[in-house]
């Protein structure tokens, strides 16, 4: 559990901890690369977590997996996981702190209080709000409730995950616990949208070690993601991309095409659609990422991926016109319509038309014999 | 039998002329290469992919002709105002009574094929049809839709500011799948009224003979003298 009253710097616990100045230098070069930075940064960040107080951090999981968490603690400097998340940062999170039941939640409100407007607050997971907001429920109070109390003293709230910046999965259609993401529910404070299903865990410590390092937040996309991380699609990186450009797919998971590792964009790669870091960062200490091992991207931090047609298929599903449809078949469908229609009114109209026709052409016969004339 | 006149009317300018062969062109191109991005042609090749640019191509060709689609576009919304009465933007909305009037009686006769009683006014349409004026409208906002979505999908690879003012769109629109779904229903949209469009338009020929298909090539429409109102 954190030691509350002591302020000491990120470089003061990582000593204590048993990492040398060596481990802690790479730790902030890992970081600045990460984050894209120029390598005179790299001693802005050693410097600032050298001399700056650690900042409070409150950890709410709601609707979640905790995914999130795993990504993070298995980010590839083992830093992020020891000293920011696991022993010094972390005030309040449900999944790895040590103290439970009352004294976990004493603790939060402890530091609510003490570092009121200072505070980071994370959050994890979708705020259910059918219902009351029943589904999920912590301490005897709502998600909400959770959400609401705790962003209040925030200085800023970082919405790990896609659960908390889309709603993720649990806001599927249709949606039974009317699970929602924290920007519809907070409007009054900074919110960093970390999206992913799970983010990147350097792409998380990136994000954090920002905040630390600046003293503001990142900057952010139009959907509020940090640019570092979200500016290119994971199309734009993907090691396979000149197999896209020369035209060679993969036509099925199993062909030779497959096993030759052409681009994956007919057996449904949602890469070209999805903003995310996979393609550089990677997973896992960068040994791979989704298409690396053959699989195509299911755009799991993009808004709405579950319902936005099936996984392994290049199609986008319509809502209203039934789970199969899809553009192209309403396309056919509605173009064989209109075809039948304009055979129709061909028909029509050459019965209908029949006098008037042959009178313009009497007319027109008449004009001719004049003009011979 | 009395005897007809017709008068030669140079109606579709050349600019028009133009802008109508460039976009139908662009539209066509911009389909058959959307098409086969949605759903690239499997094909073998032996060669190794650094030999090969096949799919960059065709979306090349597919952004090239998004320009000149763009481009047209722009032509004709100047045209639209420096263009002559038929050109120009009033004639494309019904605000007046006998526009309204007219686009009743396409609908009457042309669409549903009641016959017209004897001695009843019959309005001619020199330039755009009525009906079909309101259709240009509908078209030129999905036209609106194409572009916004389409540089909205294409912002993020751009490499000037034009592409790159749409990168609102995905944003707005709640990412590119969106985006990209509504890019690919209203290719459909623009294909429906395409089809109407020359099916009634050989129909108005057909049915008219005033030279409503070869206008657009050389610019003269043919009317009958007695039924046409001198226009100033």
């Amino acid at each position: 559990m954190a030691k509350l009253d002591q302020r000491e710097t990120y470089f003061d616990a990582i000593a204590k901890m048993g990492y040398t100045r060596r481990d802690f230098m790479k730790f902030a070069t890992f970081m600045a690369a990460y984050m894209g930075l120029k390598t005179s940064a790299i001693a802005q960040i050693a410097d600032a977590l050298e001399s700056k107080p650690r900042v409070p951090v409150i950890w709410e999981h709601y609707q979640e997996c905790t995914c999130c968490s795993e990504s993070f603690i298995r980010s590839d400097h083992p830093i992020v996981a020891d000293i920011i998340l696991d022993k010094i940062s972390l005030d309040y999170t449900e999944t790895l702190m040590a103290a439970a039941g009352e004294q976990a939640e004493a603790a939060k409100h402890e530091t609510m209080e003490k570092y009121h407007g200072e505070y980071i607050l994370c959050v994890e997971g979708s705020v259910p709000l059918k219902n009351d907001g029943q589904y999920c429920c912590i301490a005897g109070k709502t998600a909400l409730e959770q959400l609401r109390e705790a962003a209040a003293g925030a200085k800023a709230i970082i919405a790990w995950g896609s659960c908390a910046s889309n709603g993720c999965v649990q806001a599927a259609y249709p949606n039974p616990t009317g699970a929602t993401p924290i920007h519809k529910i907070i409007k009054d404070k900074p919110i960093i949208k970390v999206p992913g299903c799970p983010p990147i865990g350097e792409v998380m410590a990136g994000v954090i070690v920002h905040l630390v390092t600046f003293g503001t937040l990142p900057e952010l996309d139009r959907i509020g993601r940090p640019k570092a991380f979200y500016a290119k699609r994971v199309h734009d990186s993907c090691y396979r991309r000149p197999y896209y450009d020369a035209g060679l797919f993969a036509e099925r998971f199993d062909d030779e095409n497959a096993k030759k590792g052409y681009c994956l964009y007919k057996v449904g790669c949602k890469g070209p659609m999805t903003y995310n870091s996979c393609g550089t960062i990677r997973w896992n200490n960068g040994v791979s990422y989704p298409i690396q091992s053959g699989h195509g991207c299911i755009g799991c931090s993009e808004e709405n991926f579950w319902d936005n047609g099936p996984l392994y298929e290049r199609l986008t599903g319509l809502k209203g016109f039934g789970i199969e449809s899809t553009a192209d078949r309403i396309g056919v469908g509605i173009t064989t319509g209109l075809a039948a229609g304009i055979g129709v009114h061909a028909v029509a109209s050459a019965i209908a038309k029949r006098r008037e026709k042959r009178e313009r052409l009497a007319k027109a016969k008449a004009n001719e014999e004049n003009l011979e004339a | 039998m009395k005897t007809q006149d017709f008068k030669r009317l140079y109606v579709w300018e050349g600019p028009v002329r133009w802008f109508h062969w460039l976009n139908a062109l662009s539209i066509l191109v911009l389909t058959i290469t959307g098409f086969m991005i949605a759903d690239p042609p499997a094909i073998m090749s032996g060669q190794e992919a650094s030999a090969r640019y096949f799919f960059g191509t065709v979306r090349f060709i597919h952004f090239a002709a998004a320009y000149v689609f763009v481009g047209v576009m722009i032509l004709r919304i100047y045209w639209a105002f420096a263009g002559n009465s038929y050109a120009h933007w009033k004639a494309f909305l019904p605000f007046s009574k006998e526009a309204r009037k007219n686009i009743w009686h396409v609908l009457k006769h042309d669409i549903l094929l009641l016959p017209e009683k004897k001695g009843e006014d019959s309005p001619i349409n020199v330039g755009h049809n009525a009906l079909a004026a309101s259709a240009y409208v509908l078209m030129f906002l999905l036209a609106l839709v194409m572009v916004f979505t389409g540089f909205g999908l294409f912002s993020d690879n751009a490499g000037w500011w034009l592409p790159k003012l749409f990168a609102w769109v995905p944003a707005f629109l709640g990412g590119d799948f969106m985006t990209r779904t509504l890019h690919h229903i209203s290719m459909w949209l623009t294909w429906f009224i395409v089809f109407i469009h020359v099916y009634l338009v050989i129909f108005h020929d057909w049915s008219e003979g005033r030279g409503e298909v070869s206008a657009m090539v050389s610019g003269f429409k043919f009317l009958e003298k007695d039924g046409f109102k001198e226009e100033a």
